[in-house]
């Protein structure tokens, strides 16, 4: 297949995708008994059409993006990260009580500060599964997942007891938050009127720091070695555990780093409900950003558009919210399923001859060319997710 | 409340609070002996749970009332299946990486049952559900009778279950398939088995035993449907398979003891034991790791080949 045969077939399979997850999606909507076509138009327009709409977008866009960046460094390092959203929770914590307990303190110390102890409070969480995986050998996906649940109920533990707002007790509404963090720590707002805040930089920033990190360090080729091939990497040297504990202790990091985002950008003091979902978002906002800092940033604008405009077909089309968890899934399964199509040289070749046989022009069968056939897994689009459940014989072999 | 009466209000609890992971349970370890990680488990489940409670909700003041629970569990045992098929598509047919899949059919599931119980539903509504069904004589017998022989029939038919995985699985000639695609499909394909065939058949089975879970929690165990009702339960039945050693007995004796952490904790409220609430929560959840962490790889006996997809075409 040339070049251009090649662009137009991944073009193709995108399309098939795209409209695999929407008619999903649209399956939901007819059950609802909903307009999809509106619905639709609802969801991907109608946050564009003003400026709080646009600007919510971004603030959705900024947990969404620094999650994200840190589900990628995990990813690509061979562990998938599922635990974003109880890392996240415990970097909430961690940077609010911070905020709270040092409120002398001058802005630039402050801020930096709360940011770093919410990293902290995420990575130990990270780091919890990265040791029990590069140790014990237990499943991460399971033990993320287990973690989220330990850190919501943990969450709330201190929401309603020791962080509680002391306010709440005297007037007796019993709100499960914690008291207002210092005006010292507050991120500023960018734009009078809205919610947008200068976090936003903050994601910016981290981007490019995990795009150093992983394409332009030494420790982030052993990373990447790591997830595209323990094995071959564990014989060049690499030592393998010590990075996957590494990886999750910085995607934890980065989960805990967009909590305490959101509480000094958007919330101002520890609630109930602040992750809301992001942790999980996030995953699919990774995947769709082909786990790189330079797709997941419009990538988390788009899932950004999402979220605001699946709370707005409750309002417009009468379509729960929910909704977007059924379109983010869909777009997890149909994006696990064409990478399969997009990477294959087999089948790339399969249908380049079908094609050239319906359009009449024979074409004697290409042997794929040694880059074809076995393309450098570090820089291949997902090396992590080509052998992620090397459960058993590897630790045997070991 | 003297000591006693608690442990016996475990015991009480935990036996059906055991059912839902242990159908799960069954059914992903099917999955897996075949070689496929099933983690969409946990959505299937809140499919089936929701499904499953839509007859008895509405066909509650209709001639069809008497036969709703049924329906119900037709209908989660088939909606469990298809999204079993569904999961078969994109990693046997598609050859995507499973677990990341997983998570995808997890959220699909959950997000699927949540929008259409917001919408057709709304809030939170109870359902006469399945009552239970003492066995007459034996639930008179003091301690043994109220722990093992009253209860709903789903209760019974789960633990029957569990010598008839045994069975399939290691006497007949489809388990010896399963376990075969599980642990070396070349040589299985070689000998004229079908690999991708085999796994599409296991993963509608599993998803309809998840999807029989999901009706189970809602149709006996907790009577209603929310959005949060699975909890968990359907990663925890994952996490039982590899306790249980990818045993039908060793799942069983796997969701006995989550079952028992779980009811430990509901006890613990009940009792009034002076306890922070949220951290008994976490009980069952603490466990799935500590388990995880000691069962040691080395000594596992599971399918080799799990969480591999498997190519026809490829070159070794």
């Amino acid at each position: 297949m040339n070049k251009r045969g090649k662009l137009a077939y991944n073009a193709f399979i995108v399309i098939v995708a795209a409209l695999a997850a929407m008619a999903i999606g649209a399956i939901i909507l007819a059950a609802v008994g909903a307009d999809i076509f509106k619905a639709y138009l609802v969801i991907l327009t109608e946050p564009l059409k003003d400026m709080i709409g646009i600007t919510e977008i971004v603030v959705r866009a900024i947990p969404l993006s620094i999650i994200a960046l840190g589900i990628a460094i995990a990813f690509r390092s061979g562990i998938l990260n599922i635990g974003a959203e109880g890392q996240m929770m415990m970097g909430i914590l961690a940077s609010s009580a911070v905020a709270i307990a040092l409120p002398g303190l001058p802005t630039y110390v402050l801020i930096p500060l709360a940011v770093l102890a919410g990293a902290a409070g995420g990575a130990i969480w990270g780091g919890i599964a990265g040791v029990l995986k590069a140790r014990l050998g237990v499943n991460e996906i399971l033990s993320t997942v287990m973690l989220n649940y330990i850190a919501a109920q943990f969450y709330t533990f201190l929401l309603r007891g020791p962080m509680m707002d002391p306010e709440e007790l005297v007037t007796g509404s019993g709100t499960p938050q914690t008291v207002r963090i210092p005006k010292a720590a507050w991120l500023d707002r960018l734009l009078p009127g809205t919610r947008l805040h200068s976090g936003v930089f903050i994601a910016l920033g981290l981007a490019v720091l995990v795009f150093l990190l992983l394409w332009r360090t030494s420790a982030g080729f052993k990373m990447r070695a790591a997830g595209a091939e323990a094995k071959a990497a564990r014989y060049a040297g690499v030592r393998v555990e010590s990075y996957l504990i590494i990886a999750m202790l910085l995607s934890g990091a980065c989960a805990g780093i967009a909590g305490s985002v959101e509480i000094l950008g958007v919330h101002r003091r520890a609630i109930e409900g602040v992750s809301g979902g992001y942790g999980f978002t996030g995953i699919v906002v990774a995947l769709f950003g082909g786990l790189h800092p330079v797709g997941i940033i419009p990538a988390s604008l788009f899932f950004g558009l999402l979220l605001i405009g699946a709370d707005m077909t409750q309002r417009l089309a009468s379509v729960p919210a929910n909704m977007v968890l059924v379109l983010q899934g869909a777009i997890i399964l149909a994006i696990v399923s064409a990478r399969q199509f997009m990477n294959n040289p087999y089948v790339q070749d399969r249908i380049s001859r079908f094609v050239a046989r319906v359009a009449g022009k024979p074409q004697p069968p290409v042997h794929p060319g040694p880059d074809a056939s076995c393309p450098d897994p570090s820089d291949s689009i997902d090396p992590c997710l080509a052998d992620e459940a090397d459960e058993g014989t590897e630790e045997t072999a070991r | 409340m003297n000591s006693g009466s608690f442990l016996l209000n475990i015991l009480i609890l935990g036996v059906p609070f055991s059912v839902a992971l242990l159908l799960a349970g069954l059914g992903e370890m099917i999955n897996q002996r075949a070689g496929i990680f099933n983690l969409g488990c946990e959505g299937i489940m809140a499919m089936g749970a929701f499904v499953g409670f839509l007859p008895p909700y509405f066909l509650a003041k209709t001639a069809l009332a008497g036969s709703a629970n049924l329906i119900g569990i037709m209908l989660a045992i088939l909606v469990g299946a298809l999204l079993g098929l569904l999961f078969a598509l994109v990693v046997v047919t598609f050859r995507a990486p499973q677990g990341i899949a997983g998570i995808g059919l997890q959220m699909l599931g959950w997000g699927t049952a949540g929008t259409l119980f917001r919408h057709y539903v709304g809030g939170v509504t109870g359902v006469p559900g399945i009552q239970p069904l003492p066995i007459p004589g034996l639930s008179r017998i003091p301690f043994l009778g109220p722990v093992l022989f009253n209860h709903t029939i789903l209760v019974y038919g789960a633990f029957l279950l569990v010598p008839v995985f045994w069975y399939v699985l290691f006497k007949t000639p489809w388990g010896l398939k399963v376990r075969a695609v599980g642990t070396y499909p070349r040589a299985a394909d070689s000998m004229g088995i079908r690999v991708a065939r085999v796994r599409y058949q296991a993963l509608a089975l599993g998803g309809a035993m998840a999807g029989l879970a999901g009706a189970y929690l809602s149709l006996a165990q907790a009577r209603m449907f929310a959005d949060d009702l699975i909890a968990g339960r359907g990663f925890i039945a994952v996490a039982l398979v590899y306790f249980g050693r990818w045993h039908p007995v060793g799942v069983m004796g796997g969701a006995l003891l989550f079952s028992l952490a779980q009811t430990l904790q509901l006890s613990i409220q009940v009792a009034g034991i002076k306890f922070p609430y949220e951290f008994a929560v976490m009980l069952p959840y603490i466990l799935v790791i500590v388990v995880l962490a000691l069962v040691r790889k080395a000594k596992m006996v599971g399918p080799t080949e799990l969480g591999k997809p498997f190519d026809r075409e490829q070159r070794v």
